[in-house]
């Protein structure tokens, strides 16, 4: 598909979109398995911030919150990665020096090499995610019944992730095995970084391990050997969790 | 070659990069009254604004997006397993992290601060004399640094006292020391500062590792555990322990880095400056290459800058000072099929592996709790400690538990058969975080024939300069090493009292992985020794080829120790820096006849 026509299929899904949720807000981005699954994870799973994608177009925006769910499911452990505000997270990355590769060697020849030598693709991070996620979605579509991710049952979105994650699904444009690569890295990162990157709200990740973030002062309690800290995480922002 | 596009006046010595050797060095040439210039790639920065709390405690930025280290978009090197192979681009940071910017590599190291065994210095006499010439394998080309352990006794001493490190000796003046390390190297008095307190993970290790009859002390830690005046009058807050610190410029003014230590004092002498973003391309030298005459620059706007000097002194990360030499033509550059050559010969790494504790549930360990040196660790299994004849290889590690902190993305030890992802890896992120303890080996890497530097054909950096060209793997000495350092790291992890452990290490057959993590202690390429067939600089750091042109860094390393390197860099830098004020400035010239 070249590349204009992939805009233009993209603005027609958004104008339909459009038309179809008269208030675009986050919550019409909600992934239709998550509002069929229980009732009880679809509230956990509703995010109650707003936040309009940057880089993402509203398909992989839907997407994207389907795949993070999957990968980091709000349960009776703590919240989910949704919840978190991951997505949120790895729209901004892709609008960063990360997403743009900028301190990476970026220049060719690119040829193909171990994997001990390390990620030898022209495609930026950015790219990847473009690629990587309409390549998941049209092997959806054609593997079931012409759904995209998103609406598949969640057996069937954890397997075609473990698809990806085992270099199983062989795509012509990008690496399925480099795309899940960055899409877990950054939910990981989105998930455990401090709050001002735009994941782990309200310090949501910290909480459930015990990890006190922006402290950065623990003189008192070197010598409490075996004693729990006792105080809750900061943030950089400020702001107790 | 494009046409110089300014010309600066004379000085007497310029220093090619602003880390650690290039503070020592300007220090000591100002002293002796020389004007200096120190031209810095990267740019400036310090204490506050650009480590300051609370924006430094951020993993994210600096530990995982890697803030403070060299950018790959401008420069890199290429990577390739044998000299059969083709390199690639180390296209995004891994396997080490090297620095940029005013303060280097010392910026944001640990501060593991340690000197080198005795024995460490004249590694292959040491080895022929004890095991016979044959336990040396044909391909390995280890030699001897060519100066002894009481020769660098002082500037170990100095450089300690300048760092205002913490630790307890365990030979001094060779009586050993009840709570030191009864294994190193006599010291001439104790460390400047007591050691930092242990985080229980590290006490643990202690017992455990007593109990089997080994014997556990402190790391020594250029993190300050009191306040401390430094001999320059710089000052040192103590450590509180904020678990930022590899990675990370310390809020705190307690880690030993060029800022906190020396640059106060040193950027306000008059015969003294300092330019940032100023890349040296290449070092100017005569049509025989005997006499350098200054260094050749390109500034913040992209103007070429000639900078006469009569002394150059190579002063950065030592891949660079490599890379340098070759693309300056000074000294022959090391062919592996010949064996001849001596640029880039001898390049080697470290080896590390380990043990992860898993605690229950009624055991925090707190991990965040963090220092980037210090904790409990043991030497028995370093340098010539043990009889090697049985084991056959040669080198060792240390074992230890140096809680450097508890970043949840980096610092996540979660059991080997825990999904990446799911239900089940956040299950697994909740029961493990708080109650795992990591016991470290480090250990030795050799030198071989076929592991070496040079330049690469086809890649090129920012400047169109070809790019460097590093050709390593592991070999099977090293392999034998670990596992055997590593295996006895495993008995100490079961004696702790955790429920499971598990080890890691590298297997024979691996190769080198560049996306993982190791260290940052790159050696080789410019190593030091007794003879110019040998080596790239002599005993003094002075290139046999130009006497005007000294080469600082791990890159004079003929192969890797034990410990971390830092340590020793700064000793070699302070006793180089001795040689060129007592001798030679009063008769420039070789300091040792070829």
């Amino acid at each position: 598909m070249s590349r204009s026509e992939k805009s233009s299929s993209r603005r027609d899904f958004l104008c339909k979109m459009i038309a179809l949720v008269p208030t675009v807000s986050v919550a019409a981005y909600l992934p239709f398995s998550a509002l069929r699954t229980s009732t009880a994870q679809a509230q956990t799973n509703s995010p109650t911030q707003t936040y309009s994608p940057k880089y993402f177009t509203l398909e992989e925006w839907v997407f994207l919150q389907a795949a993070c769910e999957r990968l980091i499911p709000a349960d009776e452990n703590g919240p989910g990665a949704v919840e978190l505000g991951v997505p949120e997270f790895i729209d901004r990355e892709m609008d960063g020096p990360f997403g743009h590769a900028a301190n990476w060697y970026m220049q060719g020849p690119f040829a193909t090499a171990q994997p001990e030598l390390g990620y030898q693709s022209p495609l930026t991070p950015r790219a990847v995610y473009r690629a990587g996620i309409a390549a998941v979605d049209a092997h959806c579509r054609k593997m079931f019944s012409n759904k995209s991710f998103s609406e598949l049952p969640i057996t069937q979105q954890d397997s075609v992730l473990t698809g990806l994650e085992k270099d199983a699904l062989d795509f012509d444009n990008v690496s399925g095995k480099s795309f899940f690569g960055f899409l877990l890295q950054n939910t990981k990162e989105g998930y455990l970084a401090d709050p001002i990157h735009g994941g782990n709200k309200n310090m949501g990740s910290w909480k459930m391990i015990g990890f006190p973030g922006a402290r950065a002062d623990f003189i008192d309690w070197v010598d409490k050997y075996g004693a729990r800290y006792p105080l809750s995480p900061v943030g950089i922002a400020g702001g107790k969790g | 070659m494009a046409m110089v596009d300014i010309k600066k006046p004379q000085v007497d010595a310029v220093l090619i990069g602003f880390g650690w050797t290039s503070a020592i060095m300007g220090m000591e040439l100002t002293e002796a009254g020389l004007k200096v210039v120190a031209l810095e790639r990267g740019e400036n920065r310090d204490t506050s604004p650009d480590f300051a709390y609370p924006l430094i405690a951020d993993e994210l930025t600096f530990g995982i997006r890697h803030k403070l280290f060299q950018n790959l978009a401008r420069e890199t090197l290429t990577i390739r397993h044998s000299p059969k192979g083709k390199a690639v681009p180390y296209r995004q940071l891994g396997s080490f992290l090297p620095g940029t910017g005013v303060g280097g590599a010392g910026v944001h190291w640990n501060g593991q601060h340690w000197r080198v065994l005795p024995e460490e210095l004249r590694l292959k006499s040491h080895m022929t004399e004890r095991y016979g010439k044959r336990f040396i394998p044909a391909d390995m080309t280890i030699q001897d640094f060519g100066v002894s352990y009481d020769e660098l006794e002082p500037y170990f001493n100095q450089f300690e006292r300048v760092c205002g490190t913490s630790g307890k000796a365990g030979n001094l003046n060779g009586t050993i020391v009840e709570g030191g390390n009864p294994f190193e190297g006599q010291r001439s008095s104790e460390f400047p500062l007591p050691p930092l307190a242990d985080v229980y993970g590290a006490s643990l290790f202690a017992k455990a590792a007593k109990d089997l009859s080994y014997h556990p002390f402190s790391e020594p830690a250029a993190n300050a555990s009191r306040p401390y005046t430094n001999p320059y009058g710089a000052q040192l807050g103590p450590c509180n322990f904020c678990g930022y610190c590899e990675r990370f410029g310390c809020y705190m003014y307690a880690k030993a880095s060029p800022q906190t230590t020396i640059l106060p004092i040193l950027t306000k002498k008059p015969n003294f400056e300092l330019r940032t973003q100023s890349n040296v391309v290449r070092i100017n030298h005569d049509a025989q290459g005997k006499r350098a005459t200054g260094v050749t620059y390109i500034d913040a706007q992209g103007r070429e800058v000639f900078q006469p000097a009569d002394l150059v002194v190579l002063c950065a990360y030592e891949l660079n000072n490599t890379r340098l030499l070759l693309l300056s033509g000074i000294g022959k550059p090391y062919n592996p099929a010949t064996g001849k050559g001596v640029v880039g010969r001898n390049y080697a790494y470290q080896m590390t592996g380990g043990v992860a504790v898993f605690f229950d549930k009624d055991k925090p360990m707190n991990p965040f709790i963090g220092t980037g040196a210090g904790g409990q660790v043991i030497d028995d299994l370093n340098g010539d400690h043990f009889d090697h004849a049985p084991l056959g290889f040669i080198g060792g590690g240390y074992i230890g538990v140096i809680q450097t902190g508890g970043r949840p993305i980096q610092q996540m030890s979660l059991p080997k058969d825990t999904p990446q992802w799911g239900a089940k890896w956040k299950q697994a992120i909740k029961d493990h975080y708080l109650y795992t303890v990591n016991i470290q080996t480090h250990g030795t890497v050799m030198a071989h024939r076929d592991n070496y530097l040079d330049l690469d054909p086809t890649y090129r950096d920012v400047f169109g300069q070809p790019l460097l060209r590093m050709t390593f793997d592991w070999k099977e000495n090293d392999i034998k090493m670990t596992q055997y350092v590593t295996g006895k790291a495993r008995e100490i992890a079961r004696a702790m009292g955790g429920k499971s452990i598990e080890a890691k290490m590298k297997q024979f057959g691996d190769h080198y992985d560049t996306r993982v993590y190791q260290t940052t202690h790159n050696v080789g390429g410019t190593i030091m020794g007794d003879d110019p067939k040998s080596s790239v600089v002599n005993r003094f750091l002075q290139t046999w080829d130009a006497h005007n042109v000294f080469v600082m860094g791990a890159g004079v390393f003929p192969q890797n120790i034990g410990y971390n390197p830092t340590g020793l860099v700064g000793a070699l830098a302070y006793w180089s820096a001795r040689a060129i004020r007592t001798s030679y400035l009063k008769t420039p010239g070789p300091l040792v006849q070829a």
